[in-house]
C-alpha cells in the first residue's frame, strides 16, 4: 500500500482562466480563490521571482562596504602625536579649530575657556567662566571671537583682545538663554549668528549682536548633544543629535524638521557631516559610529567591533572623507576607513576618557581633548601612498 | 561590559582558569595575566597592546582583581594572578570588618565614609555588624588561602567604588543627562505634538529618495577625486608643518596669495563651491565674469550672503541697498532674473527679513552654476592659471631630527585692524592677515 497522500481535487471552473479544470485553493490578499493548476504555478512563479528580485535588491542596497570592495586599502601607516597642550587644570570637554589652521580654543570642567597657537603651544588667552562644566566652545569664522557656554544655561561670546588693560571678561556678551546646560554650539558662515543646542531638548538661532532668538528647533525627545552645520551650497540645515537616540536634519529657515534618523541604541554624542555634505556620521554610547545617507535616507554603514564597548564620544572626518576619526570613552582614538568600514588603526596615549577630537580646517591634523586635561594634536604618515604624488614638471 | 566578562568565564569558551601560585599557597580558579590578554586577542582579533588596554579597562572598572599586590590596578601580561569579581554587597560590611580588625586604624577617608553609611543605614547597622563579625569568625577558620582572595577582592572593590582622594575615579560620569524615560513623561503629548508627527510622516513618505546605489557610488568618487588632496592621506608639499615644524605649506596656501598651488588650482574644477569658497578662487572668477559683463551675478549673490548671515539689525538697510543697486528698475548694476521670480521677490520687499532674497540669490546662483562656470573652466584664463600654478619642492628630511627649527607664530586674526568677517563681502580685498 503507497502512503501518498492525495490532494481532494475539486473540479471547476478556474477563476483566473475560466477553464474546466482541477481546483486548488489559493490565498490572494487574505481572499480564497479557486486557481486551476497551470494558473497556481504561474502565480507562484512570480511571487518566487519577485521574491528574489527583492532579496537581491536589499542585499545589493546593503551597504556601502560591498560598493567599496574594489577600492584600494590605505596600507601601512605612521601617527605620531605632534604636540601635547597641556595648561587645563581640569577635564577638556571641548574644543574648535579657528580658520588660521593652528589656533584652538578649548574649555574644561573647572570654567577655564583657553585659546592656544597649537604650534607653538602658547597660550594666547584665557577666560574664566562663572560657570563649571564648559561643555560647548566655538570659534568665530573670523578669528576675532569665540564662544562658550555650559551649565550655566546660556552662551557667551567673548571677543579677543591682546590689549593688556582689558579684562575680556568685561566685553562678554550673554547672547543665548536656554532651561537647561548648553551642550553644543557653533558659529553659522559668520560672526554674527550662532546655533546652540541644549539639555533642554531644543536647538536655537540667535543674532549675537542682539542676543534675539532668530528661530528654534523643537522635536527632540530628550537632552541635545551636538550639532553640525551642512557645507552645502544653499547652507541652510544642520544635523544634531541627542539623548532620545534620534538624528534630526532641520532647516534652518522655516525651524521645521527635514529627516530624522533613529537607528542608534544609545544616546548619540556626536555628529559630523561628511565634506560633500551628502551624508553625516554619528558617534553614540552605544559603542558604534553609523553613517546616515540624506539622499537615500538611510543609515548605508556601520562602524563596530566586538573588542570595543565604549561608547564615541566625538568623530569627525579627515578632509578627504576617507577616514573617520572617533575619540572614546575607553580612552582610545580609533580611525575607521570610511569606506570599507574596517579600523585602520587604534591610537593609544591619553589617560582618560577622550571627550572632543576635531580635523584642522585645512586636514593637517588632528586634536584630541580627554578627561585627562590635555590636549594632543596629532598626524599620520601613510608608508604606501593610495594616490601617486605627482612627479615634478 | 558585562558580555565580554561572563563570556569570559564561560567554563568551555572562557579564559583558561588554573589553581595558581601565590608565594606558597595555591588558589584555585585564578587566571593568569597573560592568558587574559591571549584570550582576548583570540576572541576579538586584535593586537596584544589592545588586549592588554581592553583587560586594564576591565580590571579598573572592578570585574577582576589581582591577587597579588592589590593597591594598583594594573593589570600585568604575565604570570600574575587574578579572579573574577563575585558582587559583593555593602563597602560597609567591609569597613565595618575593618574597624572591627584594626580596632580604629581607619585611614581619614576612610573614617568618613564609614561615618556617613553609619548615618544613612543606622537602621541596620546592627545587621551590619553582625555581618561584619560572621564573616571575620568564618575567616579565621578558612583556608589562607581563601582568605587571602576575599581580601584582595575587597580590597580592589573598595579601590574602585571608593578611590582615595586625588586618584581619578574609573566611574566619574559627566553632568546628568535627562534619559528618555524621564522626559516622555514630562512631554505633553497635545493635539499639536501629534498632527507635527502625521504631517511629518507624510512628508517623509512623498519624499523623493535617490536610489542607494547612485548614492554609494558617489562617496567612490568623491573620496577618489578629493584623496590627493587630502594631507592625512596623501601627506602635503613641501612638508606637514606639524611634522618639520615649518610652517612654509601654511604660507604657501595662505588666503589670499599672489600664485596659489596647482592642487588649489585643481580644486576650482571640483564644484562650483569649492571655486566660490577661496577668495583667490573667487577674484578669478570675478575677473572672468567682468570680461564677459556679468560681474553683478556675483556681486548681488554676495550681498544676498551678507544679508542672510548679518546682523538682524542691518537687515532693512541691507535690503534696500540691495534692491537700489540690483534690483531696481534702471539700477547700476541689475542682475538679470526671470519675471516670476523678479514678481515674488518685490512682493516680499514690503516685509523685508533675512530670508527675503532667497529665491532671487538662488535662481543667480544656478545660472552662474550652469552656465557662467562651465565656460570659466573651459576658458584660457583658467588654463592659464593650471599651467602656472606650481607644485611645491618636497622639503630634504633633516639628517639629524634633534635640530629642531624654531616654531614661528603668526599674528592672531584678532589683531587685524578692521576685524571684518571673513564672509561673502569679505572677497579679495580684505582678511589677509593671517601669514
Amino acid at each position: 500500500m503507497c502512503d501518498q497522500t492525495f490532494l481532494a481535487n475539486v473540479f471547476g471552473s478556474c477563476d483566473k482562466c475560466f477553464k474546466q479544470r482541477a481546483l486548488r485553493p489559493v490565498f490572494k490578499k487574505s481572499q480564497q480563490l479557486s486557481y486551476c493548476s497551470t494558473c497556481a504555478e504561474i502565480v507562484s512563479a512570480t511571487l518566487k521571482k519577485i521574491k528574489g528580485q527583492l532579496d537581491t535588491a536589499r542585499a545589493r542596497a546593503a551597504g556601502l562596504h560591498q560598493v567599496a570592495e574594489r577600492v584600494e586599502a590605505l596600507g601601512q601607516f605612521v601617527m605620531k602625536t605632534r604636540r601635547t597642550l597641556k595648561g587645563h587644570g581640569n577635564k577638556v570637554l571641548c574644543m574648535d579649530w579657528c580658520k588660521d589652521k593652528r589656533r584652538i580654543v578649548s574649555s574644561s570642567q573647572d570654567g577655564k575657556v583657553i585659546v592656544w597657537d597649537s604650534f607653538t603651544t602658547n597660550k594666547e588667552h584665557a577666560v574664566t567662566m562663572p560657570c563649571t562644566w564648559v561643555m560647548a566652545c566655538a570659534y568665530a569664522p573670523s578669528g576675532c571671537a569665540i564662544a562658550c557656554g555650559g551649565l550655566d544655561n546660556k552662551c557667551s561670546v567673548y571677543p579677543l583682545t591682546f590689549d593688556k588693560n582689558e579684562n575680556m571678561a568685561a566685553k562678554k556678551k550673554s547672547v543665548a538663554m536656554h532651561t537647561n546646560y548648553l551642550s553644543a554650539c557653533s558659529f553659522t558662515n559668520s560672526d554674527m549668528q550662532i546655533l546652540t543646542a541644549s539639555g533642554d531638548g531644543t536647538c536655537a538661532l540667535w543674532d549675537v549682536e542682539s542676543g534675539q532668538l532668530l528661530q528654534s528647533f523643537h522635536g527632540h525627545g530628550a537632552d541635545v548633544l551636538c550639532l553640525d552645520l551642512a557645507p552645502s551650497e544653499t547652507g541652510n540645515t544642520f544635523v544634531s543629535g541627542g539623548c532620545d537616540k534620534k538624528a534630526m536634519v532641520w532647516d534652518m529657515r522655516s525651524g521645521q524638521c527635514v529627516q530624522a534618523f533613529e537607528t542608534h541604541e544609545s544616546d548619540i554624542n556626536s555628529v559630523r557631516y561628511y565634506p560633500s555634505g551628502d551624508a553625516f556620521a554619528s558617534g553614540s554610547d552605544d559603542a558604534t559610529c553609523r553613517l546616515y545617507d540624506l539622499r537615500a535616507d538611510r543609515e548605508v554603514a556601520i562602524y563596530s567591533k566586538e573588542s570595543i564597548i565604549f561608547g564615541a564620544s566625538s568623530v569627525d572626518f579627515s578632509l578627504s572623507g576617507r577616514l573617520l576619526f572617533a575619540g572614546y570613552n575607553d580612552y582610545t582614538i580609533n580611525v575607521w576607513d570610511v569606506l570599507k568600514g574596517s579600523r585602520v588603526s587604534i591610537l593609544f596615549g591619553h589617560e582618560n576618557r577622550v571627550s572632543t577630537l576635531r580635523v584642522s580646517p585645512d586636514g593637517t591634523a588632528f586634536c584630541s581633548g580627554s578627561w585627562d586635561h590635555t590636549l594632543r594634536v596629532r598626524e599620520m604618515v601613510f608608508s604606501f601612498r593610495v594616490c601617486e604624488r605627482r612627479k615634478e614638471g | 561590559m558585562e558580555r565580554v566578562v561572563v563570556s569570559m568565564q564561560d567554563p568551555d569558551q572562557g579564559v583558561k582558569m588554573r589553581s595558581q601560585r601565590l608565594l606558597v599557597t595555591v588558589i584555585p580558579h585564578a587566571v593568569t595575566g597573560s592568558d587574559v590578554v591571549q584570550w582576548l586577542t583570540q576572541k576579538f582579533c586584535i593586537s596584544e597592546e589592545e588586549a592588554v588596554h581592553l583587560g586594564a579597562v576591565l580590571l579598573q572598572h572592578g570585574y577582576i582583581y589581582p591577587l597579588r599586590d592589590p593597591r594598583s590596578l594594573v593589570l600585568r601580561p604575565d604570570e600574575t594572578p587574578y579572579r573574577f569579581q563575585v558582587r559583593l554587597w555593602g563597602a560597609a560590611i567591609y569597613l565595618a570588618k575593618k574597624n572591627i580588625r584594626k580596632q580604629g586604624t581607619l585611614a581619614d577617608y576612610e573614617k568618613e565614609c564609614y561615618d556617613r553609611l553609619h548615618t544613612k543605614i543606622s537602621h541596620a547597622w546592627d545587621l551590619v555588624l553582625m555581618q561584619a563579625r560572621e564573616q571575620l569568625r568564618a575567616a579565621k577558620q578558612r583556608r589562607k588561602g581563601d582568605r587571602l582572595v576575599i581580601a584582595c577582592q575587597e580590597q580592589t572593590y573598595w579601590l574602585v567604588n571608593r578611590p582615595p582622594p586625588g586618584v581619578p575615579s574609573v566611574l566619574e560620569q559627566g553632568p546628568g543627562r535627562g534619559s528618555c524615560a524621564a522626559s516622555r513623561v514630562h512631554m505633553t503629548k497635545s493635539a499639536d505634538f501629534y498632527k507635527q508627527e502625521i504631517e511629518y510622516c507624510r512628508r517623509a513618505l512623498g519624499r523623493t529618495r535617490v536610489k542607494s546605489s547612485v548614492c554609494l557610488e558617489a562617496y567612490l568618487s568623491f573620496c577618489g577625486q578629493r584623496g590627493p588632496h587630502d594631507p592625512l592621506v596623501s601627506g602635503c608639499l613641501p612638508s606637514n608643518p606639524w611634522i618639520s615644524d615649518d610652517d612654509a605649506y601654511w604660507v604657501m596656501n595662505a588666503p589670499t596669495v599672489a600664485a596659489p598651488t596647482k592642487l588649489r588650482v585643481e580644486r576650482w574644477g571640483f564644484s562650483f563651491r569649492e571655486l566660490l569658497e577661496d577668495p583667490v578662487g573667487r577674484a578669478h572668477f570675478m575677473d572672468f565674469l567682468g570680461k564677459e559683463f556679468s560681474g553683478e551675478n556675483l556681486s548681488f549673490w554676495e550681498a544676498c550672503e551678507e544679508l542672510r548671515y548679518g546682523a538682524q539689525a542691518r537687515v532693512p538697510t541691507l535690503v534696500d541697498a540691495v534692491y537700489q543697486q540690483f534690483l531696481a528698475p534702471g539700477a547700476a548694476r541689475w542682475v538679470n532674473i526671470d519675471s516670476r521670480t523678479m514678481e515674488r521677490t518685490l512682493e516680499g520687499l514690503r516685509q523685508p527679513h533675512r530670508y527675503v532674497l532667497d529665491d532671487a540669490q538662488l535662481h543667480i546662483y544656478m545660472l552662474m552654476k550652469k552656465d557662467s562656470y562651465p565656460r570659466f573652466l573651459k576658458s584660457d584664463m583658467y588654463k592659464g592659471l593650471l599651467a602656472e600654478a606650481g607644485i611645491p619642492l618636497e622639503t630634504k628630511k633633516r639628517v639629524f631630527p634633534f635640530s629642531r627649527r624654531p616654531r614661528h607664530s603668526s599674528p592672531s586674526p584678532a589683531l587685524l585692524p578692521t576685524a571684518v568677517e571673513l564672509t561673502a563681502a569679505g572677497g579679495p580685498g580684505g582678511g589677509d592677515g593671517v601669514a
